[in-house]
C-alpha cells in the first residue's frame, strides 16, 4: 500500500507461503498489483483524460501555451501543496492554512522590498521562512498544545487571511520591479512552475520512500504509540511536516504572484489547499494515516488540472466540474477502502 | 543515529556491580494523576539471570518495564545499571546503553514491511538513503537463525498472524545485541508451537549467559521452567521474591487465589455498606 512496499514483488505470493488461500493466483496478483500500485488507477485516468482532450481538441489543447497553462498554471500549485499535505495526511494530520500562507507570502516579500528596502533575495528567503514559522506554530498548537490539526489550521488560516487583508487594505500590489528577474526563475517563465513541481515531486518521492524521515512519517501515522515506543520522536516528525507544508504554500504563493505579475489578496485561500487534498486522495492517499503516495498526488494534480483546463478549452461550462471532483473523491475513497478489504480477504 | 545490530555478534557481557546485579530499580514510584501504578518498587536483576515478573492485570508490570526502558520517567526512584545510577531520557538512550524491549503492544507498524519493522528507528542508511537491501538481508538472516517462520521479510506486518507478529517483535529485540532484555508478555498471542520456539530461544540466550532478562508472563508452569527467580507484583508493590527452585505452581496459585478472595470480600463489604 505504501510506496515502501510497492517495490517488493514477492510480498503477495511468496514461495512456500501459508497454504489455503481462497483467491486464485492470477486474480490475486492482479488485485495485488492494483493494491500495491495505488497510483495505477490515477495514472490510467490521467492518460485517458489527456488523450481525450488531446485528440478531440487537438490544435487548441496541445498548443504550447495551453500545455504550459495546464501544467504550470493549474497543475503545479496543486501538486506542490499536495506534496506537503501527503506527508501530513500520512502522519495523521492536515493543514487547512497552506493556501493562506500562499496569500500572505508574496505580500510579505513586497512589504520587505518596497517598504523596508530589504534586498530581493533576502526578502524572498524571509517570505519562505515565514512559511517555516507558520508551520512551526501549527506544529506547536497541534503537537504541544494538543489541538486537532483541523482546528489549529482553521484558526491560523483565518489569522493569515486577516493579516493579509489588514496590511494590504484588500488591494492588490504590483510585483516590485527589482524582483522581476529572479521572479522568472521562481514562477514567471512559462514552464518554471511545472519544473519546480517535477523537481519537488522527485525529491519528496525519494524522501518518503527512501529516507528515515519518510519511514518515520509512515510509522507515526500508522501506529503513533508503537513509533514512540521504538524511540521515534513523533512530535518532531509532525512539526517537520507542518513546516514543510507551510513552506511549500509560501513558495506557491510567490510563484503564482510572479506568474500573474500581480500580488492579489484574493489569490490562494481554501481552493488550492482543497484541490491539493483532492489530488492526494484521488492519487491514493488515505486519510487514515500510515499510507500515502507522492507520485499519486502528482498524477492526481494532473487529473484535476486536465479537467479544469480541458473543459475550458472545450468551451464547456466549468460549473458542473465540482460535481465531477466530488464524485472523483468519493469514488477513489470507496476504491481505497474496498481494495483494502479485498486485499485483506485475499490474504486469509 | 544509525546503530546497526551486528548479526551473530555476541553481546558484550554486562559487568555486574558488587552485588552481582546488572540492573536495579530502587524505590520506584509512578503516579498517573490520582492513580498510583507503582509504589516504592525495588527490583534487581542478576548477570545472566532470567527474572519472571508475574502479577494480575493492572498490577503495574508494563508500567515498570516502560520505566526501565526509558519510555517514561518514574515519579521518584532510581535506576542503576551496572552499578551506576542512570537517568533514562529516551528509548534511544536505553537502547544505546544495551537495554532493549518487547512491548506488550509489540510496537509494530502494520503499514511497513517485516524488515523495516525489524530495523525500526535503527535503520541502516547510506548517504541518508535507506540501505533496504542490506536491512532486508540481515533481517532474513536473523529470522532464519532463530527459526522464526514467516512468508517473507517483504510482507507488510499487517499480513502476519498474531503469533508471527509477536515473533517479529521478539526477534527484533533479541537480535539487537542488548545486554538487558525486557519482555512484556512475549508469549501472549502465541500458539503452543510458536511459544515453544520463543522459550527455546530464551533458553539458548540463557545458556550463553551474556544476556539478562526480565520477562512478564502469566503461565506459572512456563515461568518456573524458564526463570531463575520469580517476582510477584500486586497493586503496584513487589510482594514476593523467590528463586524458582524454592517455589511451586501451587504456592503461586495460592497467593493469587488469596488476592482474589480479598478483592471479593472487599467488594461485598462495599456493597453492604
Ligand atoms: N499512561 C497511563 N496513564 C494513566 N494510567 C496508566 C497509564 N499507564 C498505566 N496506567 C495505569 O496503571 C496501572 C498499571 O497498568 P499496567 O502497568 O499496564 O498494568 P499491567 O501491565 O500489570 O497489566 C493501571 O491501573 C493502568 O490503568
Ligand atoms: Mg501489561
Amino acid at each position: 500500500m505504501s510506496e515502501i512496499t510497492e517495490r517488493s514483488p514477492q510480498a503477495v505470493s511468496p514461495p512456500g507461503g501459508p497454504p489455503g488461500r481462497s483467491v486464485p493466483g492470477p486474480l490475486r496478483s492482479a488485485l495485488g498489483l492494483l493494491g500495491r500500485q495505488r497510483e495505477a488507477t490515477v495514472f490510467v485516468v490521467a492518460v485517458v483524460l489527456l488523450l481525450y482532450f488531446g485528440i478531440r481538441y487537438n490544435s487548441t489543447f496541445v498548443s504550447q501555451t495551453n500545455l504550459a497553462n495546464l501544467l504550470s498554471e493549474t497543475a503545479a500549485p496543486i501538486i506542490i501543496i499536495a506534496i506537503g499535505e501527503v506527508f501530513l495526511l500520512i502522519c495523521g494530520e492536515i493543514d487547512l492554512s497552506a493556501g493562506f500562507v500562499f496569500t500572505f507570502a508574496p505580500f510579505l516579500m513586497h512589504y520587505l522590498i518596497d517598504f523596508y528596502g530589504v534586498p530581493v533575495v533576502a526578502a524572498i528567503i524571509i517570505a519562505l521562512l515565514f512559511g517555516v514559522v507558520v508551520g512551526w506554530v501549527n506544529g506547536f498548537l497541534t503537537v504541544t498544545m494538543g489541538l486537532p490539526s483541523f482546528i489549529t489550521t482553521l484558526g491560523t488560516g483565518f489569522i493569515l487571511l486577516g493579516l493579509t487583508l489588514t496590511t494590504s487594505h484588500a488591494y492588490p500590489a504590483t510585483i516590485p520591479a527589482s524582483s522581476v528577474g529572479i521572479g522568472r526563475w521562481i514562477g514567471a517563465a512559462p514552464w518554471s512552475q511545472f519544473i519546480w513541481a517535477l523537481a519537488l515531486t522527485a525529491i519528496f518521492y525519494i524522501v518518503l520512500t527512501r529516507t528515515r524521515w519518510g519511514l518515520h512519517t509512515i510509522a507515526t501515522g500508522g501506529n503513533q504509540l508503537g513509533a514512540r515506543e521504538s524511540g521515534i520522536k513523533t512530535g518532531r516528525i509532525k512539526y517537520g511536516n507542518f513546516m514543510l507544508t507551510s513552506t511549500l504554500g509560501a513558495l506557491v504563493g510567490l510563484q503564482v504572484a510572479f506568474y500573474v505579475n500581480t500580488i492579489d489578496p484574493s489569490a490562494g485561500g481554501y481552493q488550492p489547499m482543497f484541490y491539493a487534498v483532492t489530488a492526494a486522495v484521488i492519487g491514493g492517499t488515505a486519510m487514515l494515516g500510515g499510507q500515502g503516495t507522492i507520485l499519486g498526488a502528482f498524477l492526481g494534480g494532473i487529473v484535476l488540472a486536465t479537467l479544469i483546463n480541458g473543459l475550458n478549452v472545450a468551451g464547456i461550462s466549468a460549473n458542473p466540474l465540482n460535481i465531477v471532483f466530488g464524485l472523483a473523491i468519493l469514488l477513489s475513497m470507496i476504491a481505497n477502502v474496498r481494495l483494502a478489504r479485498l486485499r485483506a480477504a485475499g490474504r486469509n | 543515529m544509525t546503530t546497526e545490530p551486528v548479526p551473530g555478534a555476541a553481546p558484550a557481557a554486562a559487568t555486574a556491580d558488587a552485588s552481582g546485579d546488572v540492573l536495579r530499580a530502587e524505590h520506584i514510584t509512578k503516579r498517573f494523576g490520582a492513580v498510583t501504578a507503582l509504589h516504592d518498587v525495588n527490583l534487581h536483576l542478576g548477570q545472566g539471570e532470567v527474572l519472571g515478573l508475574l502479577g494480575d492485570n493492572g498490577a503495574g508490570k508494563s508500567t515498570l518495564i516502560k520505566i526501565m526502558c526509558g519510555f517514561q520517567p518514574p515519579t521518584s526512584g532510581r535506576i542503576i545499571l551496572e552499578g551506576q545510577e542512570i537517568t533514562l531520557k529516551s528509548v534511544d538512550q536505553a537502547r544505546s546503553l544495551g537495554i532493549d524491549t518487547v512491548y506488550q503492544d509489540l510496537a509494530l507498524i502494520n503499514e511497513l514491511t517485516v524488515y523495516h519493522n525489524m530495523f525500526l528507528n535503527r535503520e541502516r542508511t547510506r548517504w541518508s538513503l535507506l540501505s533496504n537491501r542490506s536491512m532486508r538481508r540481515t533481517a532474513q538472516e536473523q529470522l532464519d537463525r532463530i527459526g522464526v517462520n514467516i512468508p517473507s521479510v517483504d510482507a507488510e506486518v499487517a499480513k502476519l498472524s498474531g503469533g508471527q507478529r509477536q515473533a517479529i517483535a521478539v526477534a527484533r529485540a533479541v537480535t539487537s545485541s542488548a545486554k538487558v532484555l525486557l519482555l512484556d508478555e512475549p508469549l501472549a498471542a502465541m500458539g503452543a508451537k510458536e511459544g515453544a520456539m520463543i522459550l527455546e530461544l530464551i533458553k539458548d540466550l540463557k545458556a550463553q549467559g551474556q544476556v539478562s532478562i526480565i520477562m512478564i508472563m502469566h503461565n506459572y508452569g512456563q515461568a518456573l521452567e524458564i526463570c531463575d527467580r520469580i517476582n510477584l507484583l500486586q497493586h503496584g508493590e513487589i510482594t514476593f521474591d523467590k528463586l524458582a527452585k524454592d517455589t511451586s505452581v501451587q504456592e503461586l496459585n495460592d497467593i493469587v487465589i488469596e488476592e482474589y478472595r480479598r478483592a471479593l470480600a472487599e467488594q461485598q463489604r462495599q456493597k453492604s455498606a
